[in-house]
């Protein structure tokens, strides 16, 4: 007999339901009193260095329909492309960027805001940059597992051309629906859970 | 926003997930599901330092009540109307390690299955001294607890008659975005947990057992509160070092 691995098994996921504001964003949802303020709510401040962007966003249906109950996170390196994490063993990120932000879709048309800053790239290998990013994280009813994705850049088609995950997406017509539009400071970022725009959804 | 700890960063990558233990995105008995769920594959790529990195929260965001679902919303001297519990556990990754400083979120209906929520519009009344969220985050050994009283199944429009059994949300983030967990606990001998299409989204009997927190008779306080044990594992961390890679460990 060999010995046994013994691994336990991850806690499987189920839907975040159509209430999750009462958990993640009570004051969104006028549960007040409980905390000062909804977690996530902010990601910048004044003294935060880089360049300040707006993404806004939907995420929409098979349908077509944008989702009104939906709730988003993001995750992203500051400026100079390091994480705000314990983990980050690069150097120590800006301390007044937060790096994640959370914010329902809005319950009237479905829209998603941050403010936020553009990420600085981040190395994929000792050798290879990944173009900047953003982490994107869905969750809502009807979703089982949360999603993740990524937001890229219209900005930096010269980096984009070059990263590592866009690089391995073989039907090359879906590396655009990683990549925002808009321009500079405002970025748009829809995302198509399924149908023929279907964002390129990550098992990461 | 960080709490640091003597201990040295885990910066391995992930296992990955087991998409055969987890539900399918498409499960038509749970509805919403049919048009919430992507059609074409995920893209699989071993995690970057993107998702190797997460938020991590310090301890002083918690306030005093904040876990403590039977007051944090109650007047003055009042409190929840429901079966007082007591619910705890660790949260673990898949190698058996214990997660220091992860943050949990939950919510919950009251006790009659009435969430607060202007979109619920369920005939069972509102408690005026219950709210439903409540957080907290893990000690250095992993181990959380919250005070709360035990949620009612409410009825849902999917089946004509379908109806949740007793639930708690748990929302946990881990060391690593890639972590992230949105999950439910059950209770212990709900008849209702077999029943639920929510549930049987999961394909797997044992998967879904993981998810119903027995009575924890040991810890019962007595005349104050019963205890349910509820432990959470997030994805396990690879020790091993990968060539031409960020640093491992």
């Amino acid at each position: 007999m060999v010995q046994q691995l013994n691994y336990l098994k991850e806690t499987p996921s189920q839907t975040a339901g159509p209430y999750v504001h009462i958990g993640l964003t009570p004051n969104f949802c006028g549960i007040g009193g409980v905390y000062e303020a909804d977690l996530g709510s902010w990601m910048v401040n004044e003294q935060t260095r880089g360049e300040r962007i707006t993404i806004t966003g939907r995420v929409i249906d098979g349908a077509g329909a944008p989702l009104k109950d939906a709730l988003v996170e993001i995750w992203q390196a500051d400026a100079a492309g390091l994480y705000n994490s314990p983990t980050e063993i690069r150097g120590a990120a800006d301390p007044n960027f937060s790096g994640w932000g959370r914010c329902p879709t809005s319950a009237e048309d479905g829209v998603f805001t941050f403010e936020t800053v553009k990420p600085g790239r981040v190395p994929y290998s000792r050798d290879r940059l990944m173009a900047p990013h953003i982490t994107f994280w869905i969750v809502a009813r009807g979703i089982n597992v949360g999603l993740h994705t990524r937001m890229y850049f219209p900005d930096e088609a010269e980096a984009n051309a070059a990263d590592p995950l866009l690089a391995r997406i073989e039907h090359r017509h879906r590396v655009a629906t990683l990549v925002a539009t808009g321009a500079a400071p405002n970025y748009v970022f829809d995302i198509h859970l399924q149908g023929e725009k279907e964002t390129v959804f990550l098992d990461i | 926003m960080s709490d640091r700890t003597n201990r040295k960063p885990e910066t391995g990558t992930f296992f990955a997930r087991d998409r055969g233990w987890h539900a399918p995105a498409l499960t038509p008995g749970y509805k919403t599901s049919v048009l919430r769920s992507p059609q074409k594959a995920l893209l699989s790529l071993d995690g970057t330092i993107s998702e190797i990195t997460g938020p991590v929260f310090g301890h002083s965001l918690i306030g005093e009540l904040d876990n403590d679902l039977i007051h944090n919303f109650a007047q003055v001297g009042e409190s929840a109307i429901g079966e007082r519990i007591i619910v705890h556990g660790r949260v673990l990754d898949e190698r058996g390690r214990a997660v220091p400083g992860a943050l949990l979120e939950f919510w919950q209906a009251n006790a009659g299955g009435r969430y607060r929520h202007k979109k619920e519009s369920y005939l069972a009344p509102l408690d005026p001294n219950f709210g439903g969220c409540g957080r907290t985050i893990t000690d250095e050994e992993g181990f959380y607890s919250f005070r709360t009283i035990k949620p009612g199944p409410y009825p849902w429009p999917n089946g004509v008659n379908d109806w949740r059994p007793a639930h708690i949300h748990f929302s946990v983030f881990g060391h690593g975005f890639a972590q992230r967990l949105i999950t439910q606990m059950y209770f212990e001998g709900d008849p209702m947990i077999w029943k639920c299409p929510i549930v049987n989204t999961i394909p797997d009997h044992q998967a879904i057992e993981q998810l119903i927190a027995p009575l924890d008779w040991v810890n019962t306080i007595p005349f104050d509160a019963r205890a349910y044990k509820f432990d959470i594992v997030l994805r396990g961390r690879r020790s091993t070092m990968f060539e031409n890679r960020l640093e491992g460990n």
